[in-house]
């Protein structure tokens, strides 16, 4: 699977979601400028996490509106995967592939700390190898990680079983202390109505090796993995 | 035409940044500070025949860019004349 990660200026994550893929997940992996707009030779763009842009104007604002980001339509058209983590998920909602916002965590505090995820989900591409109610433990580093959307919002992705990952204890109880950053629900991560775009504010690419503390990340790759293998094209909820 | 836009946190969408500055006030002495929210104060010049036209264009540009419409809501003003700088003024 042909992964492609995107570099906007200011991002941070890149060269980790590079380094995993490559060397751990041991893909085809290649950068991708943010003025790139030919996507057709990838099967999976990563937008990492960071500070694109330094967080002008709104977090995700200004790379939301980039060359490659208006090219991922007609990618996602064509059967491209999008993951976003952290300011991917960010810039993702700036750009209304994701519904919703990311805004200043209610604490007020920057959380960079270990999480306990709840699989909401386990039937997108990116959570095949998972199953519901598993419990996955990944880090967060992020002063804006509190998901908002308005209530209809949320009771379409309720009722759809587009919310994916929630903040919970680590034996799995959805709780306030386990959320560290406001979101509503506990919301971690959802996709799009198709299931080919994920956003999640935890670093999977932070957990992919055991030196790191933990390897719950790769269980990602190894879904879109598997969703590839299983028939050579990509396996649609 | 230069414009001045104020965008702002949808009414009661939680402000934490605002409840903050309101403790730091209080802090200060200022226990009468109540429902402090914070903003963005946006000035452009734009090209435009006259005021409905710049008006218009910023419009456009809160829509596509300046103000995430889930979370925020905008107004457009002229700029008040006093904030002009004077001519031959440095900027």
């Amino acid at each position: 699977m042909r992964f492609g990660v995107v570099v906007f200026p200011g991002t941070w994550s890149d060269c980790d979601f590079h380094y995993v893929v490559s060397e751990v997940v041991k893909q085809p992996v290649k950068y991708v400028w943010h003025r790139d707009r030919n996507l057709a030779d990838l099967d999976c763009v990563i937008l990492p996490g960071g500070f694109s842009y330094g967080d002008y104007l709104r977090a995700g604002a200004v790379a939301g509106r980039s060359p490659v980001v208006e090219a991922l339509p007609a990618f996602l058209a064509g059967g491209g995967l999008v993951l976003g983590s952290c300011n991917g998920f960010q810039i993702l909602c700036e750009a209304g592939l994701l519904p919703g916002a990311l805004m200043r965590n209610e604490c007020l505090q920057y959380r960079c700390q270990s999480t306990s995820l709840l699989v909401e989900n386990a039937e997108t591409p990116f959570t095949r190898a998972l199953r519901p109610g598993q419990v996955l433990t990944m880090p967060i580093s992020h002063g804006e990680g509190k998901y908002h959307a308005d209530p209809d919002t949320l009771r379409t992705l309720r009722q759809h079983n587009r919310v994916v990952f929630r903040y919970a204890t680590p034996d799995g109880q959805i709780t306030r202390a386990a959320n560290p950053n406001g979101s509503v629900d506990n919301i971690a991560g959802i996709v799009n109505e198709e299931g080919t775009v994920l956003g999640l504010m935890p670093h999977p690419e932070r957990a992919a090796e055991s030196a790191m503390g933990g390897t719950d990340g790769l269980q990602i790759f190894y879904s879109l993995l598997g969703s590839l293998v299983e028939d050579g094209t990509f396996l649609k909820r | 035409m230069r414009v001045r836009v104020l965008v702002r946190l949808k009414p009661g969408i939680l402000d934490v940044q605002g409840a903050a500055v309101q403790r730091a006030l209080a802090g200060l002495g200022f226990s009468d500070a109540r429902e402090l929210r914070v903003g963005k104060l946006i000035e452009v010049d734009v090209d435009a025949a006259g005021a409905e036209q710049a008006r218009a264009r910023v419009d456009e540009m809160c829509r596509r860019l300046l103000a995430n419409t889930i979370l925020e809501d905008y107004t457009i003003e002229p700029e008040p004349a006093e904030r002009l700088a004077p001519p031959g003024a440095v900027r």
